[in-house]
């Protein structure tokens, strides 16, 4: 990704609607279980295929607190065949929601960035639905780590 | 210190070195011609473009003695493969001479009788010798390229927040560099002193984190030999992480692989016939990014301090390693015609202090720069009767050495010091100068802290460094060593997954468990912690010498290595 400025600022502009996905309360933990049941949700039971969506999201946070992900799918985005939601999932945090975009083929193309919280050391999950009702899932691994002895 | 005479005799003594291994060549120039400037440095020119690598000087102007790993583990697939061979393995794997000058200047074997027969190498002033030659008789078809960890590492420069390296280098005429410690001087020193170099400071990998754009020039164009030249720079990509935050809060890093594949294409598309990554990654990670970026060419890396006599292979892609401190220097010639690289010609050439003349006017410079802390750097603070030396996965008797002064001038129960792959050796019976203490703990983040850590924080800090030296993916590895710790011993597996590698912590003077819930006195330094308070880690170091004024530090038996 190399996003010029006027770019970024379209893109958080207009070329996605963003919702964050509704907060529970809770301090346990997300295991795959709740995991696996948020993808079930929102994929309505169909299993996930790899292909077509890229996760991008550092192997090592920098910080924790403020994580960057950006997601692409790969689509014509046309009326007959589009993406039409991403969801992104945190397995190790208290609820593994981190954000669902929304997009229609006015939409141009099906990429969206943005920043997440994670509590520990975890896989981050995307998972794109299309307009036929596929969907696909693409998965990182990043790292949260106490730092402060590479050298 | 022997005679210039004693040692070509010494060397020329070490015999003939036969056999088939993969690094024959080096062995048999050397033991053909006797080791000599003409012998190090005599090559017949190849291609059409030569490449000269230089890496992790860690500021290190004058001539050091430098002992290589005892133990350099692979994590995963790369176990056993080089650089993770040492030693005896390591003289095998490239049918080197036990005794020979390659084996001083590659292994830790016999390191301390080696030392003393084939004398310090490195020095800036040596290292000119060798780029001005090849310069001179390669003229217009070579680049210099700098792979950073540069500016930091000694007295010297910390004083002069690498200044001292910048003049000097600045005289070697590089073509391009990048970085690493380089920004633990901060944001705005780092600015400042890359506005004024002469030559390109390139991070593919380094982002702006407000707008997220670039904020370093990716790469540079040249055109050497008729040859169109791509050299794209990665800094190191957990900067952020393995040093502070806080001094650099606008900058990201990463290692951004994606971002590395669009310039090999956008050098591809503009003709560019050979690609060349200067990477501060660590071998294992260019290893890895070699493997799944297609089209570079030659990667030239750096930060994990490995030298290697030849190149590694991955695929069509030629990786170097050049070593640390200013011991080597790398020369790779290539033939490229047609936009790719037909064959090449290589050369790890060991920077023997006694046997390349240094040059006249690099030596000038050095001393220029030194002049005005002369007086302070030869002040000697102790003796020491035993080895003392950094490098290793586990631990090294220089860190022993802190680890002892943190836990009796702190008071406390445990020591902790980071895993640096800088500092560098001393032999016995020789003084502990100000210089040599500074060459191990010369940084911008120096205090000493005093904390109380429950045993659980203290079982997580290590179980966190060692998934960072262990983790089976490089792309998860920080290329640091493992925390040396004092008042304390430990299993670890580096086998074992995430959180369960650290096991039987020991307090050393009790005898008893580390307990998860029990708090423990903890002195450490190089927090990467804002505001962290204390007194700077050389005066801590300082005062316990001044009471140890002869240190004798045996082998650390404290960490044990389950296999």
């Amino acid at each position: 990704m190399n996003l010029t400025r006027r770019e970024a600022l379209r893109l958080s502009a207009g070329a996605a609607i963003l919702a964050f996905a509704a907060s529970r309360a809770g301090p346990a933990l997300a295991g795959p279980a709740e995991t696996e049941k948020a993808m079930a949700e929102f994929t309505g039971g169909a299993s996930p295929a790899t292909g077509r969506i890229t996760l991008t999201a550092p192997e090592i946070a920098e910080n924790g607190n403020t994580v960057p992900v950006s997601v692409f799918v790969e689509s014509p985005m046309t009326d007959e065949d589009h993406v039409t939601e991403v969801t992104i999932l945190a397995e190790g945090n208290p609820n593994p929601g981190v954000a669902t975009f929304h997009f229609t083929p006015m939409s141009g193309d099906a990429t969206a960035t943005t920043r997440m919280r994670l509590a520990k050391t975890q896989n981050v999950i995307a998972i794109a639905k299309m307009s036929d009702g596929s969907v696909f899932m693409d998965k990182k691994e990043v790292k949260v780590t106490i730092g402060g002895c590479g050298g | 210190m022997f005679s210039r005479r004693e040692f070509l005799m010494a060397a020329t003594a070490t015999g003939a070195i036969l056999g088939s291994g993969v690094a024959g060549r080096w062995s048999r120039v050397m033991a053909q011609q006797g080791l000599s400037e003409e012998s190090l440095l005599a090559m017949p020119a190849y291609g059409n473009v030569t490449l000269v690598h230089i890496t992790d000087l860690h500021a290190q102007l004058k001539p050091v003695y430098f002992r290589e790993p005892s133990v350099n583990l692979g994590a995963g697939e790369v176990a056993g493969l080089p650089p993770h061979v040492t030693g005896a393995d390591f003289l095998k794997l490239y049918d080197i001479e036990p005794g020979s000058p390659e084996a001083y200047a590659l292994t830790y074997e016999d390191f301390v009788a080696l030392a003393q027969t084939y004398g310090r190498m490195g020095g800036l002033d040596r290292v000119a010798t060798v780029v001005k030659r090849i310069r001179a008789e390669r003229g217009d078809n070579m680049l210099l390229l700098d792979g950073g960890d540069t500016w930091q590492g000694s007295y010297t420069a910390n004083a002069t927040k690498g200044a001292d390296m910048i003049e000097v280098m600045n005289a070697l005429s590089p073509d391009a560099m990048t970085g690493h410690w380089e920004f633990t001087y901060g944001m705005e020193r780092v600015q400042e002193a890359i506005e004024a170099l002469p030559f390109p400071f390139l991070g593919s990998n380094i982002y702006d984190t407000e707008w997220n754009e670039p904020a370093f020039p990716p790469m540079q164009m040249f055109e050497r030999g008729g040859v169109k030249v791509a050299v794209i720079g990665q800094a190191f990509p957990y900067t952020p992480i393995a040093n502070p935050r806080w001094m650099i809060p606008t900058w990201s890093f990463g290692i951004r692989e994606e971002d590395i594949a669009a310039h090999v294409q956008e050098a591809r598309g503009e003709g560019a016939e050979l690609v060349v990554l200067l990477s501060h990654n660590g071998f294992d990670v260019d290893r890895k990014l070699a493997s799944r970026v297609p089209g570079i060419d030659v990667v030239l890396t750096g930060h994990t301090h490995d030298a290697l006599p030849e190149p590694v292979m991955v695929g069509k892609t030629l990786l170097v390693a050049s070593g640390s401190n200013g011991k080597f220097v790398s020369r790779l010639d290539l033939d490229v015609k047609d936009g790719e690289v037909k064959g090449f010609a290589y050369r790890l050439i060991p920077v023997f202090a006694d046997v390349i003349a240094p040059d006249a006017e690099m030596t000038a410079l050095v001393d220029k720069v030194r002049a005005p802390y002369e007086a302070e750097l030869s002040r000697e603070l102790a003796r020491t009767s035993s080895l003392l030396y950094r490098r290793g996965n586990f631990n090294g008797t220089l860190d022993d050495l802190f680890c002892h002064a943190l836990l009796e001038e702190r008071d406390a129960d445990i020591a902790l010091s980071p895993g640096f792959r800088w500092g560098t050796s001393l032999l016995p019976d020789t003084p502990i100068t100000v210089e040599d203490l500074h060459n191990g703990c010369a940084m911008t983040y120096p205090a000493a802290y005093r904390n109380s850590m429950s045993g659980e924080m203290l079982k997580n800090i290590l179980e966190d460094v060692a998934d960072n030296l262990f983790n089976p993916d490089p792309y998860y590895q920080q290329g640091g060593d493992m925390v040396r710790v004092g008042g304390m011993s430990y299993a670890i597996d580096p086998e074992a997954a995430m959180g369960a590698r650290i096991s039987d912590m020991v307090l050393a003077s009790t005898g008893e468990r580390i307990e998860p819930g029990k708090e423990y006195t903890v002195a450490g330094w190089a927090s990467v912690n804002e505001a962290t308070e204390g007194p700077p880690i050389w005066e801590v170091v300082e005062a316990w010498l001044a009471r140890n004024p002869l240190v004798e530090i045996p082998e650390d038996r404290a960490v044990r290595v389950k296999a």
